[in-house]
């Protein structure tokens, strides 16, 4: 076996040392109930040419994004990833490090992750953020928990622009955590219904914005509203390149912003690994969960880095920690802190609005075909459309036309039936004027 | 010895002790160089993209447009080479040596499961087009689901988790959903005191109140102890075994029977599943949910923290609770089963994560199971195994071992009493092995031990990399007992930072740079 060093020589001289005749002198303790001889039921081993052959064949059978003109959203977005940053990720000291517990011979994973936390804390408006999470929507679950531990209080009003995946996360959390959930109808988050929900034992009010729609939320009345009442705003950003164009959440008077990060540096991949940013205000720091990274000397007066703040985390309070997660996204946030780097703040900003002036023009172009109405008002890089037929046929009839062309609402909210018209349609800076085109032609012969 | 310039390449006597003295005038030493933070090489106008803006961007933001500046630092693609390239060079990494972290399991990173996952067809689709496109993609979560199944002996797989903790949390939560589904309210969960931080931490999340269960003299679980402590109220038992001492839990059958008789759901913490892969079926030991760190046990890279994944296997009893989204065969082939209203849905309990799960450490999972296949699998375990008996057997003289001879599993645990009268630490201990080019063991850890040292040398391993790793922490143990105290109390001495001081860290959080401020006017 290629990855294996020991040989039969080297097993047989190792036993000797240990004192056994065999492998399963070692076993011993394993009661006999429990053994098996080997997997027979499973394929034998197979070289790297083979492997290569049978999961590329699984891959040929899917649809890359970057095969066919591609506007899928709703959560994950198809960005260009310079090839410098997926080269020094793949740098064998990053990629095959671990959590760096030692930090005097880990001050390069430190170091970028005191540069990630900067970011995102610039880039949201807020005062610190975290060294990650999982992903955008168990932030978002975190975020809630966080917020009734700080409120004491254990109720969460969810806005009904907030991705229903996202929603389906921290139901699931305060269901089995013994809080309770206030879901507005999907799509509503307007700041009157909010408020009007939110009472004396009301958390946090989490709102999206850009929402799933794609519709721009101001947050500034929501969080004036959350705060008349001494609840938390915790605002969800899925988009994170938005943030180049958009008022930041922390200006608009959010406590607590969680945001995906895949946009940068990471990648589609189905779905993950992706990685959530989650940022707050520094008197919230000790109520924050996951890891974090602080800047330290050592005797010699010299700057290095540390984890720190460890007294939150599961593996020093045990029973009392602010979350039992035991990891972050490393590798994720260091893809992400390396396109941003790249990017700058000229960049990120140019990036929206190429992003956005994209989307407009593809708004304007579904727009005139017959049957289309474009539904959102004031959008980023995603809106929606309605369609006068259901919008998974729609969707189905532009594949079969090699046109990605977004996400039916009926996907996310299928118990909705007055939604199943729409469709959620998304354009980055990847789009050309002839993916545009193309999407238009199929948009027209499928509802022809 | 002259090189063609004609200059020695041996140095003069008193070159090594010359070297210490010099101070050079950058603070770097030869390929030693620091590396200012982002924000102190960047600027605002520096980009390393090039993005071409229309003459007349259009404008739909609705007034809610971004006013002022980010504030983030820009490089030139150039300058972000050099400034990664450098961090990295400050990182101890699995390809530069032994990393022998006990529990945490540092083991090869085929780079074969890099080129898989980024092939498009897997790293470039999204998980909400249309399923029809995606077929491969299913299939191949469908193979993993077989393969885990298989060597699990269990009968369904919960896919979603993201991390080892987050399996957890998926099948704590499938156990209460079970109970709830028989309107039973249970309140306790049994976690022994050896158990991961993230145990008692998981069932709290769900409200439960935790009860430990001390481990017996020789490390294990006595099914005595856990009988004692069940009641209607124990809703279930967290084990980890292999346990973190090392050692397998011997009476694991008796503990589940126990459990269940009890009314009870055994969760089997299966952090240390790799050393038992092909040698035993945790469904053959009465465990109901167990979740498997596919970074650990299938070598999907740690990255310095992450990603993981944690697949949680399933009984038959929790099987019908598994949470949303997950692959059925339809009638088109592959399907997603995504909200509850699907009739596949069965009695899912909700949705741990906003999409399908670590597909991108499925495929590298997956392409690490075939490469080794079912020979090779056991194999792995048992070199593994085969590794930290053999580290064990080389220093149990001069080491101390708190739970005797027992043959270990895949990891050895020693404490530190070896060192009791010598003034070294135990942390002294593991920062001299960073100087002698080792990453240091897992230490204080698990709680259990005082001054655990649990070494974890993995299948990766070759025999002359062990002989090296357990004559050099002879050489240590040797000098700590002799008196030669000032190679640990400062240690480590040669790396780019010396000892950190954590206590300032933790009082004084800086955790972000921020700009300086202006500095006063010399004059003023």
């Amino acid at each position: 076996m290629r990855y294996l060093p020991l040989n039969v020589e080297d097993r047989q001289a190792m036993l000797a040392a240990i004192g056994v005749s065999s492998i399963d002198d070692l076993y011993t303790d394993v009661p006999a109930r429990g053994r098996i001889d080997g997997l027979l039921d499973l394929p034998r081993r197979a070289s790297e040419m083979e492997v290569e052959r049978i999961l590329g064949r699984m891959a040929a059978k899917n649809v890359a994004a970057s095969q066919v003109p591609f506007f899928v959203g709703a959560g994950a977005y198809k960005h260009h990833i310079p090839a410098s940053v997926d080269h020094l990720i793949q740098r064998s000291e990053f990629l095959t490090s671990y959590t760096p517990y030692q930090p005097e011979i880990s001050q390069g994973t430190l170091q970028y992750l005191f540069e990630f936390q900067t970011q995102v804390a610039l880039l949201t408006g807020m005062e610190v953020a975290n060294a990650s999470m999982y992903d955008g929507s168990t932030g978002c679950g975190e975020a809630v928990l966080m917020a009734e531990r700080v409120t004491r209080r254990d109720k969460a009003v969810l806005s009904g622009g907030l991705h229903p995946q996202y929603r389906a996360v921290v139901e699931n959390l305060s269901h089995f955590g013994g809080s309770a959930v206030v879901n507005l109808p999907c799509g509503v988050d307007d700041v009157h219904e909010l408020s009007s929900r939110i009472d004396d034992n009301t958390a946090c009010v989490v709102v999206q914005t850009p929402n799933v729609f794609g519709e721009i939320i101001d947050l500034a009345p929501i969080a004036e509203a959350a705060h008349a009442k001494g609840a938390l705003l915790v605002a969800v950003v899925t988009e994170v390149v938005s943030l180049g164009a958009l008022k930041p959440p922390g200006e608009m008077g959010a406590d607590i912003v969680v945001a995906e990060g895949q946009s940068l540096g990471v990648g589609l991949n189905f779905g993950g690994p992706y990685l959530g940013l989650f940022a707050t205000r520094e008197k919230f720091l000790r109520q924050m969960p996951g890891r974090l990274c602080g800047e330290t000397v050592d005797a010699a007066g010299r700057r290095g880095f540390v984890l720190t703040l460890s007294t939150r985390e599961q593996h020093i309070r045990r029973e009392k920690a602010t979350s039992n997660i035991c990891t972050n996204s490393g590798l994720c946030c260091l893809a992400f802190t390396i396109h941003l780097a790249l990017l700058g703040d000229v960049g990120l900003r140019r990036l929206a609005a190429l992003n956005h002036h994209n989307a407009c023009l593809l708004a304007d172009a579904l727009a005139e075909v017959k049957g289309v109405e474009v539904l959102t008002s004031r959008f980023f890089n995603e809106f929606t459309i309605r369609t006068p037929r259901p919008g998974a046929e729609v969707v189905a009839g532009l594949a079969e036309r090699g046109v990605l062309g977004g996400v039916p609402a009926s996907r996310l909210v299928p118990q909705e039936a007055a939604l199943a018209d729409r469709i959620i349609v998304a354009a980055t800076e990847v789009n050309t004027d002839e993916d545009r085109a193309a999407y238009k032609a199929a948009l027209r012969e499928v509802l022809a | 010895m002259m090189n063609r310039e004609g200059r020695p390449t041996t140095p003069a006597s008193g070159g090594a002790a010359a070297a210490d003295q010099i101070t050079t005038f950058t603070g770097n030493r030869g390929l030693e160089i620091n590396e200012p933070l982002l924000f102190e090489i960047g600027g605002p106008e520096k980009c390393g993209v090039d993005i071409d803006l229309p003459d007349q961007p259009l404008n739909r933001l609705g007034g809610l447009a971004r006013k002022n500046a980010i504030g983030l630092a820009g490089l030139s693609e150039p300058e972000a080479m050099r400034h990664y390239v450098r961090l990295s060079r400050r990182n101890y990494a699995i390809d530069l040596g032994i990393y022998p972290l006990g529990s945490c399991t540092m083991k090869h990173n085929p780079r074969l499961n890099e080129r898989m996952a980024r092939l498009p067809g897997f790293g470039d689709i999204h998980p909400l087009q249309p399923e029809s496109t995606v077929q491969g993609a299913l299939e191949l979560i469908d193979t993993l689901a077989h393969w885990l199944k298989t060597m699990t002996g269990m009968p369904a797989v919960a896919l979603s988790p993201k991390a080892g903790a987050h399996g957890e949390l998926c099948g704590m939560m499938a156990i209460r959903a079970a109970l709830d589904a028989r309107g039973e309210k249970r309140s306790v969960v049994l976690v022994p005191e050896s158990a991961h931080g993230t145990n008692p931490a998981t069932a709290t999340y769900l409200g439960y109140s935790v009860q430990s269960v001390p481990a017996r003299a020789d490390g294990t679980v006595d099914p005595e102890e856990v009988k004692r402590r069940l009641s209607p109220e124990v809703a279930a038992i967290m084990l980890t075994n292999p346990n973190t001492c090392g050692l397998f839990e011997r009476d694991v059958i008796a503990i589940a029977d126990a459990v269940h008789e009890a009314g009870a759901f055994f969760y089997c913490d299966g952090a240390n599943f790799n050393a038992i892969v092909g040698k035993a079926r945790p469904g053959d030991l009465g465990v109901d949910a167990m979740h498997i760190n596919l970074h650990k046990t299938f070598s999907t890279p740690h990255g310095g923290g992450g990603p993981g994944a944690g697949p949680v296997v399933l009984s038959a009893a929790l099987a019908p609770f598994a949470p949303l989204p997950f692959v059925v065969h339809g009638e088109n082939g592959f399907r997603l089963v995504e909200t509850e209203s699907d009739p596949s849905a069965g009695q899912a309990f909700g949705r741990m994560t906003a999409f399908h799960g670590q597909m991108g450490m499925f495929v590298r999972a997956l392409s690490y199971m075939m490469s080794h296949g079912s020979d090779g699998l056991r194999r792995a375990s048992e070199d593994a195994v085969l590794n930290a008996n053999y580290v064990k057997a080389g220093l149990e003289d001069l080491m101390s071992l708190p739970f005797g001879k027992r043959p270990t599993m895949h990891e050895v645990l020693f404490d530190d009493s070896f060192l009791k009268g010598t003034g070294v630490t135990t942390l002294d201990f593991a920062k001299a092995m960073i100087d002698e080019g080792f990453h240091p063991m897992t230490v204080y850890f698990p709680l259990v031990v005082h001054g655990a040292m649990l070494i974890e040398p993995t299948e990766s391993e070759s025999r002359a990399s062990l002989d090296q790793f357990i004559a050099t922490l002879r050489k240590l143990v040797e000098a700590a007992k002799s008196g030669d105290t000032a190679r640990f109390t400062g240690a480590p001495y040669l790396t780019p930072v010396g000892r950190l001081d954590e206590t300032r860290a933790a009082r004084q959080p800086v955790l972000r740079w921020r700009k300086p401020l202006p500095q006063l006017d010399a004059a003023e």
